[in-house]
């Protein structure tokens, strides 16, 4: 069975895959249907929902709602898949050196890798983004810092279990080099987890960039929904749409992004789609 | 109770499993009849895939439902038809009356719970009685089954026993409350033949006392041959052949029966070759430890080690087939791997030809991995399935610095040499089955051309009929080429087959080694003895099939 009819299989994984791909339009498309700045004061604060010209609505100081959520779709989207591309690779070399060699460089790489576990992961990036100063380049490097570990852990794993198979015990007896068995042999058979757990990373890094962006860390010149939320946070009872669709927003990106990590999970285990 | 030999225990009438949609065959198991007498022991024979263990598991009804399921037919358990039974009396048969051992002992035993504390539970599900009498049932239970310190495997938990105590264990878990029938799913095919050998003996000797009827599953004609009261052969989920034991193995009526039968390899050793002088690999003195070495230990505990090759010396001919035969950890594979340089030795000479091997590093050693090559035993290991089989085949040579064109040129050659048709070049290794895998593993040895071929148990994962198919290639490729084999195997049976001197490592010593027709005419090391004593249905192949 091919992969797409495997994946189709799990609805929901369809649904967020759709879901999915409309935040991905509206991020593409900002531009298109609000081509000013989402900064721009558009008209009457805390106009309602449907009122003033506004669809969902405006902020204290006029800006449109509907507007910051097109905008900021795309920098959620875009910082993302920057910080998961970036932890993975990461990842990927901390994880198949230590795994492969084993030994002492495994320890030296597993004990720097556990020095960044040990911190609080919202925490440190906090921090990190205090020390380097909000921008969107800090953020990046902030939520990369702090999301690289798991992915060296997993493909630490990996390579463990693969580097004993007879397959790369032949590629030894063939006379193949390290860095090949390590980049023709192994990885493409760990590529599926390395998939899932990226996926499911997309989401954890939109969380953590709004999480960031609430607490005003956020690059100040960048629209995005965590900076939406804490802009509006003081009124809350008295103009509830200024948090509330933001926060939807946040919440159906990384429910979408989850379901679609769930059904690339299903599809890409093989052991899990014997049980089926 | 009534004339019970004229009463039938078991009584399968037309069963049918059916497999869930979408399966490569509409029925696991197809209009099958089979019955069982009290003390009769009735063995089903078949090759993996023919349907006999889940006919086994739908006696106990233990199917992996809801998808598999019996479809059709009747399980009549003394006048009960277990598959309409109520869960409750299904559950009351298992165990109570019908009881059943499993292939890997390990598994089927619960992992933190002591030995004793698992036969007692069986009591306390199905009988009351108090704690002291269950206790001494247990004990007296160990005891039968002749394991050494019943008190203390009482208390011990399954991984501090060996797979031939385990396997003991299950079987007196199995006969705890005395089943009428006993059901035995490959329960020797995990352990070494001495072990096998004496679990056989105790199957015999335990249904004699209590006159269970006993459903033995095997592939192993061999195990039939001496356990068997009467055989039922299996192909494809259909019933092809049954019988006394007897008649189904000297004088099979069906052909899937006399193929199977006739691929058996024979223990007649090979008749004696031609030997060349020229020595192509030998070892002197290998040495190679296990065993936790650097690294301080804390608590002070003393560090275990284990010396899985000692002293080990041999040396392979021009053209010879070397055997080196033992039991599960003897040492055997870790030799071969020390041969051929995927673990550093401890100590001791390597020769291939006349370069000494064992102190080269990677780069040095490169240019000497050509002559030495090596067949593995797990077919779907040892191909990765990420990779095109010709790429898998052609990679050797275009890192020896073949150029590619002709290196696939070579590659596709050898796919044919090996027996396989051209299109496998450019196909995943998943789109092919066991023994055309393992064509594959040789096409990838052969593809540099080696002097020496290391096979590490190259035909154990196999049936026997393909089996016999790949000693067949791996002998003609021999022939071709005039390569030299070290081969590794447990199965006295291959490697009087295959080689022409056998070496029998025990504890990673060499403890004998010679000319095969010498060894297996006139052992001299006990150990080899023993080997040669245990081998299965020994009495029975010196009766030649016709």
């Amino acid at each position: 069975m091919s992969f797409w009819k495997r994946f189709a299989r799990n609805r929901q994984a369809v649904l967020g895959m759709f879901i999915l791909a409309l935040v991905i339009l509206m991020a593409l498309f900002a531009g298109a249907f609000y081509p000013d700045d989402p900064f721009r004061l558009a008209g009457k604060p805390l106009a309602p929902p449907g009122t003033s010209g506004f669809l969902l609505g405006s902020d204290s100081l006029g800006r449109d709602v509907a507007s910051g959520i097109a905008h900021g779709a795309k920098t959620s989207i875009m910082i993302g898949l920057v910080a998961t591309v970036a932890a993975v690779f990461i990842g990927v070399i901390f994880g198949a050196l230590s795994g492969y060699y084993g030994g002492k460089i495994d320890d030296a790489l597993m004990r720097v890798t556990e020095m960044f576990q040990t911190i609080p992961s919202f925490v440190f990036a906090i921090l990190l983004v205090a020390i380097m100063k909000p921008s969107i380049e800090s953020i990046v490097i902030a939520i990369t810092v702090v999301s690289w570990p798991g992915v060296a852990r997993l493909v630490r794993g990996e390579f463990l279990a693969l580097k004993n198979r007879e397959f790369v015990q032949a590629c030894h007896t063939l006379g193949m080099g390290d860095i090949q068995i390590m980049l023709r042999e192994i990885l493409p058979n760990c590529v599926s987890p390395i998939i899932v757990v990226g996926s499911l990373m997309v989401a954890t890094a939109i969380l953590i960039e709004s999480g960031l962006a609430f607490l005003g860390l956020g690059d100040p010149n960048i629209m995005s929904w965590g900076f939406q939320i804490g802009a509006g946070r003081t009124m809350l009872r008295s103009a509830w749409w200024v948090c509330t669709f933001p926060g939807i927003a946040i919440l159906v990106t990384v429910l979408a992004i989850n379901l679609v990590g769930e059904g690339l999970n299903d599809a890409l285990n093989p052991r899990l789609r014997e049980r089926q | 109770m009534s004339d019970t030999t004229s009463q039938k225990l078991l009584d399968i009438q037309n069963l049918s499993i059916l497999l869930p949609d979408g399966a490569d065959r509409r029925y696991a198991v197809e209009d099958i009849s089979i019955d069982l007498s009290p003390g009769e022991t009735l063995c089903i024979v078949g090759e993996s895939g023919s349907g006999k263990s889940l006919t086994a598991r739908a006696v106990m009804g233990l199917l992996p439902g809801p998808k598999v399921r019996v479809g059709d037919g009747a399980i009549n358990f003394l006048g009960e038809d277990t598959t309409k039974v109520t869960p409750e009396r299904l559950r009351d048969i298992r165990g109570n009356e019908i009881s059943m051992i499993f292939q890997e002992p390990m598994t089927a035993l619960n992992p933190v719970m002591r030995i004793g504390d698992q036969i007692d539970e069986i009591f306390r599900f199905h009988v009351s009685m108090p704690a002291k009498e269950r206790a001494a049932r247990a004990l007296q239970l160990l005891t039968d089954v002749n394991l050494p310190d019943p008190a203390g495997i009482m208390r011990a938990y399954p991984h501090e026993l060996s797979g031939g105590q385990r396997q003991r264990a299950m079987i007196a878990m199995a006969l705890a409350l005395e089943p009428k029938i006993l059901i035995a799913d490959e329960p020797t095919t995990a352990l070494d033949v001495t072990t096998q050998a004496q679990i056989l003996k105790l199957i015999k000797e335990l249904q004699q006392q209590h006159h269970t009827g006993v459903l033995f599953i095997t592939h192993d004609f061999g195990v039939v041959a001496d356990i068997a009261d009467r055989v039922a052969v299996m192909q494809y989920g259909k019933l092809v052949e049954m019988g006394t034991v007897h008649e189904v193995l000297n004088a099979p009526q069906h052909p899937y029966t006399k193929g199977l039968i006739a691929a058996i390899p024979k223990l007649k050793p090979r008749a004696a070759r031609e030997q060349s002088k020229e020595s192509v690999l030998s070892a002197h003195g290998v040495r190679k430890t296990f065993g936790s070495t650097g690294g301080f230990s804390l608590f002070g505990k003393k560090d275990r080690v284990v010396h899985a090759v000692n002293d080990v010396s041999i040396e392979v001919h021009r053209g010879e087939t070397l055997g080196i035969v033992g039991e599960s950890g003897s040492g055997k594979s870790t030799m071969a791997r020390c041969l051929i340089r995927l673990m550093d030795i401890d100590d001791g000479e390597i020769y291939v030809g006349d370069q000494e091997i064992s102190k080269l590093d990677r780069k040095h050693m490169r240019p000497h991995r050509r002559r030495l090559q090596m067949v593995f035993q797990d077919p779907f290991a040892s191909l990765n399935p990420r990779i095109r089989v010709g790429q898998i085949i052609a990679q050797g040579p275009i890192l020896q610095g073949v150029d590619k064109e002709e290196a696939n040129k070579r590659a596709k050659e050898l796919i044919s040499i090996v027996g396989l048709e051209e299109s496998a070049f450019d196909r995943f290794p998943h789109e092919f089955s066991g023994g055309q895998r393992q064509r594959i593993g040789i096409a990838r040895a052969l593809a540099l051309e080696p002097d020496i071929l290391i096979a590490d148990e190259p035909v154990s994962a196999l049936d026997v009929s393909i089996q016999a198919q790949i000693l067949e290639l791996l002998d003609k490729i021999r022939k071709q080429m005039n390569l030299s084999m070290v081969f590794i195997t447990h199965d006295l049976r291959v490697a009087a087959q295959v080689c022409d001197r056998v070496a029998v490592m025990q504890y990673g010593k060499v403890v004998e080694i010679g000319p095969t027709a010498e060894l297996f005419g006139d052992p001299q090391h006990d150990y080899t003895k023993a080997l040669l004593a245990a081998i299965p249905g020994k009495d029975w192949q010196t009766e030649d099939v016709a």
